[in-house]
């Protein structure tokens, strides 16, 4: 189960109290994430990703084990310790406008 | 014994004001949707417990809310504004074509026959329909497909469709403006439009007559008289008497024709208020005081109300969907300030009283006026 850390903003919206643990099919992407997240929470379509382009959301970032991987590929692989549930994936909203 | 219920949108949630229909003592609930922008809640006139709210963040776009028992819940409902085709480009800031992207609903405009229908106006403009209560959104894309489309250009505030106007005699005309393009009208149900800008004159744009590239800054109608439309222009207060299709202005003796925000007494068709504002560079009233203008004639006539306002130090603005009124006996007439504060008056005008003074910005002001 992939772990993911959402803001608050969107937890509120969701109705989500706590952490996310999801069953990704597959290969663990950010792409692959995002899908298994939207299904069970469909009121985040377009939140994180437009909903045509399916880019992110400019201020939006997703960071994993210290790291940022907003602007690696959406296919790329998430981090092993991701993958195997030991560490989340956050899902930010940037710090920004003062 | 009547109610109101005031429908308020602000930089930081939805707040909702509730009285008895003598509108002395007031329930505020609220903030819905803290920490959202809320650009415009309005309820359907169909159905008053059916409410729709434009919730929308620069960190994660737009929301649509509905609540179905007039407020006190709320479920989110489709978010997905797609244009029609190919969007094609208007004008940026600087003359070059940039491609129509989707950034915000506006405006809400409910059926006024059928509460699971409701019209939004979004930035970039354009105009969307819903036929299922806010689960899915087609886009009236006849609107974008007139030819000026492409001379269409973003005011200060962004190239927002602010201004939706429903014929209650006509279901097929709908009035609408965008900044900064102008006014529009359909006379068949929103599948061609054409531009409603005569005699508005416009300094700041290159043809002060032009067909397209008014600032419109809102439009009210009375809904006995829908022929009739009053307009805040930037510069400029006007009036209609043919459905848009001829303008003559009435800004009069008004200390400054600049402002947002107009709207029509429920009982008195020739009955209108606005709230001047010093200029386009400076966004508060003149002389630091905030005066409401009203005119019983239609315009070129105006008297300031100030009982009950402030008459010094006052820097706040009034944006254009922040005054509403609602069709108690006598009229009941609301408007809120970007300072926070949303001012009544139970007596058309005459008298006004802060019913919350602290609230974040507002953005928008809706009555319902309740059996």
């Amino acid at each position: 189960m992939i772990q993911v850390v959402l803001p608050a903003h969107l937890r509120t919206l969701a109705r989500i109290d706590g952490d996310v643990k999801l069953e990704v099919r597959g290969q663990a992407t950010q792409r692959s994430v995002l899908d298994a997240l939207e299904i069970k929470y469909p009121m985040l379509q377009g939140t994180i990703r437009d909903h045509v382009t399916r880019e992110r959301r400019p201020y939006v970032r997703f960071f994993a084990c210290s790291e940022d991987l907003s602007h690696q590929s959406l296919d790329a692989p998430l981090p092993d310790q991701v993958v195997a549930g030991t560490e989340p994936l956050f899902i930010v909203g940037a710090i920004a406008g003062g | 014994m009547s109610k109101v219920r005031v429908l308020v949108g602000t930089r930081k949630g939805a707040f909702v004001l509730a009285s008895d229909g003598k509108r002395e003592k007031w329930d505020v609930s609220g903030p819905h949707f803290g920490g959202w922008e809320i650009y415009h809640i309005k309820g359907s006139p169909a159905d008053p417990n059916r409410l729709y709210a434009s919730q929308c963040s620069g960190w994660f776009g737009q929301q649509v809310q509905r609540s179905d028992d007039g407020g006190g819940t709320w479920t989110p409902v489709g978010n997905k504004f797609v244009y029609d085709g190919i969007p094609g480009t208007h004008q940026w800031y600087d003359g070059t074509a940039h491609p129509w992207e989707f950034k915000r609903v506006w405006h809400f405009e409910p059926s006024l026959t059928d509460p699971d229908t409701v019209y939004a106006g979004v930035e970039d403009a354009a105009l969307f329909r819903s036929s299922d209560g806010g689960l899915n959104w087609q886009e009236l894309a006849g609107l974008r497909g007139h030819g000026s489309g492409p001379r269409w250009q973003p005011g200060a505030g962004g190239m927002c469709l602010h201004t939706v106007i429903l014929d209650p005699t006509d279901p097929q005309r709908i009035f609408i403006a965008i900044s900064a393009a102008g006014a529009f009208r359909t006379d068949d149900g929103g599948q061609t439009w054409q531009p409603i800008n005569k005699g508005l004159y416009s300094q700041y744009i290159p043809d002060p007559t032009a067909e397209v590239g008014h600032c419109v800054h809102h439009v009210a109608m009375h809904p006995a008289r829908p022929g009739v439309l009053f307009m805040q222009k930037h510069w400029d207060v006007l009036r209609s008497d043919n459905a848009g299709e001829s303008w003559q202005e009435v800004s009069g003796n008004l200390p400054t024709d600049f402002g947002f925000v107009i709207d029509v007494h429920a009982h008195e068709p020739e009955t209108i208020y606005v709230v001047p504002i010093k200029s386009d560079s400076e966004h508060f009233p003149p002389d630091a005081k905030l005066r409401v203008y009203r005119s019983k004639t239609g315009g070129n006539e105006w008297e300031p109300l100030t009982k009950g306002l402030p008459q010094s130090n006052c820097y706040v603005n009034v944006l254009r969907d922040a005054m509403a009124v609602d069709s108690l006996d006598e009229c009941g007439v609301y408007f809120g300030t970007t300072g926070g504060q949303v001012y009544a008056s139970a007596d058309a005008g005459d008298s006004w009283t802060p019913i919350v003074r602290d609230l974040p910005a507002v953005l928008s002001v809706e009555v319902q006026t309740l059996a």
